[in-house]
C-alpha cells in the first residue's frame, strides 16, 4: 500500500512540476493544483497509513493509543487544504485579470517573438 | 510562575490588526479619512505594545522570555506564542516601518485602489504572528496570511507591470509554500512534534532513518525560507516584483525578505547552537549568501531605474545576513542584527524617496541627462550663479545622500558602524582560530558590493541632482516628507546611540545562545487552572 500511494504522490507532483514550467497561465494553475494535491496527500500519510483506526476517541474510559490513528496530520491537512484553496482562487482571479488587461494568457503578459 | 496580565500583551500584535483589518472591510472607501485613522490607531497600538514587550523582555520577565499558551494547552501539545528579545525587536521594527509607510501612503497611494488599509493590517498580522509563534505549522499559517496580503498589496494600483510581476510572484510563492508544507510534514514524521522547543530537544535523541528524514525535512523547509529571503538562485523574482510594486508597498516588502532570515537565525540558534557549525547545510548557506551578494551587486550596477537598485540592495543585505549565519560564528549575531535594523530602515526610506525624486524630473529628463553624459556634453548653467537651492530639492538630495551612505556603509551613519563590526567580527573569529576561506570571501564581497553600490547610487545621484536646468522643485506634502525624515532620523539615532543599542543586541544574542534555558522556559510554562481545578470535568 505504501508503494502505491508513494507512486501516486510522485506522479501527481511530477506532473505538477512539468505543468508549472509551461508558458500558459492555465497550465501553471493546473500544475499548482496538482502539486498541492500531492502535498496534501503527503502530509496525510506522514501520520503513517492505518486501516480501521479512527483518529478520535469516543466513549468513556482511558483510550488505548495503539487503537487510534494520529489525528494531528489530519488536522494539518485540513488547514493546508483551506489555505491552498484560497490562494488558488486568488491566482485564478489574477489570471483572469491578466488575460483581460494584456489580451494573452502567457505568463509574461506578452507573446514571445517567433 | 505567572507573568500576570502582562503576558496578554504577547497576543495584542496579532489580534489588534486582525480585528482592525476585518472591521475596515465593510467601511466604504469614501470614508478614507476614517479608515486611515483606524489604521493609524492600530499601528500606534502595535508600536506601544512592541515598546512594552521590548522593555518587558529586557527587564520585566524572568530570563527575558514571555510565553503565552493558546487555549491553555501545555507547551508541546498546543500552540505557544513566545516573546523574547529578538521577537520584540522585530515587532518594534515592523511597527516603526508600518507607521512611516502608512503616513506616506495617506495622501495618494492608499486611495488609488480598494481595501488598502485592510490588506495593510493583515500584512502586519502575518508579520507579527510569524515573529511570535513557536510552532512550525502555525508559522506556515502566518506566512500564508502575510503572503496573501502581500499579493493583494502588490496588485494595489493595478497596472500592466504590477499584474505581470504578480503572476510571477504568486506562482513562485505558492510553490515555495508547498515546499514549506513538505518540510513541516517530514519533520513531524521524524520527530512527532512541531513545537520548536520540543523539536530542538528531540532532535538530539533521534538517529538512523529518523535523523535522515529530519535532515531532509529541514533542508526542504530551508529552501522555502531561502526562496522568501531571495537567496541566489531562488531570488530571481525579487527585483522585478519590488520594482513594480507601488512605493509604500515596496517599502513594506523590504521587511518581508527579513522574515525568512529571522526564521533561519532562530532555528539555527535554537537547534544547532550546541553543535560546532559544520556540515553541508552551513556551507550551502555561506556560499549561497556569497553568490547572492555577488549577483545583487552586479545587478545593482546593471539596473537602470532606482527602484531596481533599491531592490538589489535589499538582496545584498539578505545575502550578507545569510552568509553570516552560514559562517556559523555566533559572536557575529549582534553585528548582523544591527546591520539588519539599519539596512531595512534605509532601504525602505529609499523606496519611498524614489517616488518623490522621480516627481521632480520632467518626462524625458532622464533620457536627456543620459545622452549628455554619453556624449560628454558640458552643461552650462543658464541661471546666474548664486541662486538658492529650493528647500524641496535640498531635502530630497540630503535624504538621498543619507540613504546612500547607509546602504553603502560609509561613515558617519550607522551603515558604517554595522559593516565595520561585521568585518571586525569576521577578522577575529576567536582565540586560536584562523580566519577561514569563507570569511575572507565574505569580507571581500562585502567591500566589493559596497563599491558597486557607491558606483550605482552615485550615478543615479549625479544624473538626478546635478543635472542643470531640468529640475523643478516638486510639490511635496508634509505627510510624505515626515516619514522619510523619521526613518532616517532613526538611523542617525542608531549611529549616535550605537553603544547602548549594541549592548541590547548582545543581550539578545546571549539569550538566543542559551537554548536549554529557552526550551525549559517554554516547556515549563504552567497552564492556568480552570474554574473547577486541574482535571475538572
Amino acid at each position: 500500500m505504501e508503494m502505491v500511494i508513494a507512486l501516486a504522490i510522485g506522479v501527481l507532483f511530477g506532473s505538477g512540476i512539468w505543468l508549472i514550467l509551461r508558458p500558459r497561465t492555465f497550465q501553471v494553475i493546473m500544475g499548482i493544483m496538482l502539486m498541492s494535491y500531492a502535498v496534501n496527500l503527503f502530509i496525510f500519510i506522514m501520520g503513517r497509513l492505518w486501516i480501521n483506526r479512527p483518529p478520535l476517541t469516543l466513549g468513556p474510559g482511558a483510550p488505548d493509543p495503539a487503537a487510534f490513528a494520529d489525528p494531528l496530520p489530519q488536522a494539518l491537512v485540513l488547514t493546508a487544504i483551506v489555505i491552498g484553496f484560497a490562494t488558488t482562487a486568488l491566482y485564478l482571479v489574477l489570471m483572469i485579470g491578466a488575460r483581460g488587461i494584456t489580451g494573452t494568457d502567457h505568463v509574461d503578459g506578452e507573446e514571445p517573438e517567433q | 510562575m505567572s507573568l500576570g496580565w502582562t503576558q496578554h500583551l504577547i497576543l495584542v500584535p496579532v489580534v489588534l490588526p486582525l480585528l482592525c483589518g476585518a472591521l475596515l472591510i465593510p467601511v466604504n472607501e469614501k470614508h478614507h479619512q476614517l479608515k486611515f485613522m483606524a489604521n493609524l490607531v492600530s499601528v500606534l497600538g502595535m508600536l506601544g505594545t512592541a515598546v512594552a514587550l521590548v522593555w518587558l523582555t529586557d527587564e520585566g520577565w524572568p530570563e527575558g522570555i514571555g510565553v503565552y499558551l493558546m487555549a491553555n494547552w501545555a507547551a508541546p501539545f498546543g500552540i505557544a506564542f513566545v516573546a523574547d528579545r529578538l521577537s520584540a525587536l522585530m515587532l518594534l521594527l515592523t511597527a516603526l516601518l508600518a507607521g512611516a509607510v502608512l503616513c506616506y501612503s495617506m495622501r495618494s497611494w492608499s486611495r488609488i485602489g480598494v481595501h488598502f488599509h485592510s490588506l495593510f493590517q493583515f500584512l502586519l498580522m502575518g508579520l507579527n504572528g510569524a515573529f511570535l509563534t513557536h510552532d512550525l505549522f502555525n508559522l506556515f499559517v502566518f506566512f500564508e496570511v502575510m503572503l496573501a496580503a502581500s499579493y493583494g498589496l502588490l496588485l494595489h494600483g493595478y497596472n500592466r507591470a504590477r499584474l505581470r510581476a504578480s503572476l510571477h510572484y504568486v506562482a513562485v510563492n505558492l510553490a515555495a509554500s508547498l515546499l514549506f508544507l513538505i518540510g513541516v510534514a517530514l519533520i513531524y514524521a521524524a520527530t512527532g512534534t512541531l513545537n520548536m522547543a520540543d523539536l530542538a530537544g528531540r532532535l538530539n535523541h533521534i538517529s538512523g532513518d529518523g535523523l535522515i528524514l529530519a535532515q531532509i525535512g529541514m533542508t526542504v523547509l530551508a529552501l522555502a525560507f531561502l526562496a522568501k529571503s531571495a537567496m541566489w538562485p531562488l531570488g530571481f523574482w525579487l527585483p522585478a516584483t519590488y520594482a513594480a510594486a507601488s512605493p509604500p508597498v515596496a517599502a513594506m516588502f523590504v521587511l518581508l525578505t527579513k522574515v525568512g532570515i529571522y526564521i533561519v537565525l532562530r532555528l539555527w540558534l535554537l537547534i544547532f547552537a550546541n553543535e560546532p557549525p559544520s556540515g553541508a547545510g552551513f556551507d550551502a548557506l555561506l556560499w549561497g549568501g556569497l553568490a547572492t551578494i555577488a549577483f545583487a551587486a552586479i545587478g545593482m550596477l546593471a539596473s537602470e531605474t532606482p527602484a531596481r537598485q533599491a531592490a538589489y540592495s535589499a538582496m545584498v543585505s539578505s545575502g550578507i545576513l545569510l552568509a553570516i549565519v552560514g559562517s556559523g560564528q555566533s559572536s557575529l549575531v549582534p553585528a548582523a542584527l544591527f546591520y539588519m535594523l539599519g539596512s531595512t530602515l534605509a532601504i525602505a526610506a529609499f523606496m519611498l524617496l524614489i517616488e518623490l525624486v522621480e516627481r521632480m524630473k520632467s518626462p524625458g529628463a532622464a533620457m536627456l541627462a543620459l545622452t549628455m553624459e554619453a556624449f560628454a556634453i558640458d552643461e552650462r548653467p543658464e541661471q546666474p550663479v548664486g541662486e538658492g537651492i529650493p528647500a524641496a530639492i535640498a531635502f530630497l538630495a540630503l535624504a538621498f545622500a543619507a540613504c546612500a551612505l547607509i546602504i553603502v556603509g560609509l561613515p558617519p551613519l550607522n551603515g558604517f558602524v554595522a559593516k565595520f563590526s561585521i568585518l571586525h567580527g569576521l577578522l577575529h573569529p576567536g582565540p586560536g582560530k584562523a580566519v577561514s576561506l569563507g570569511a575572507m570571501a565574505l569580507i571581500t564581497l562585502i567591500l566589493v558590493s559596497g563599491l558597486a553600490a557607491i558606483i550605482a547610487l552615485l550615478r543615479f545621484g549625479v544624473r538626478t541632482f546635478w543635472a542643470a536646468g531640468i529640475l523643478k522643485p516638486p510639490p511635496l506634502h508634509v505627510t510624505e516628507v515626515a516619514p522619510i525624515g523619521l526613518l532616517l532620523l532613526l538611523s542617525v539615532g542608531f549611529a549616535v546611540q550605537a553603544g547602548p543599542v549594541f549592548e541590547y543586541l548582545h543581550r539578545t544574542s546571549d539569550g538566543l545562545q542559551r537554548p536549554a534555558q529557552y526550551i525549559e522556559r517554554v516547556q515549563g510554562q504552567p497552564v492556568v487552572p480552570g474554574p473547577l481545578g486541574p482535571g475538572g470535568r
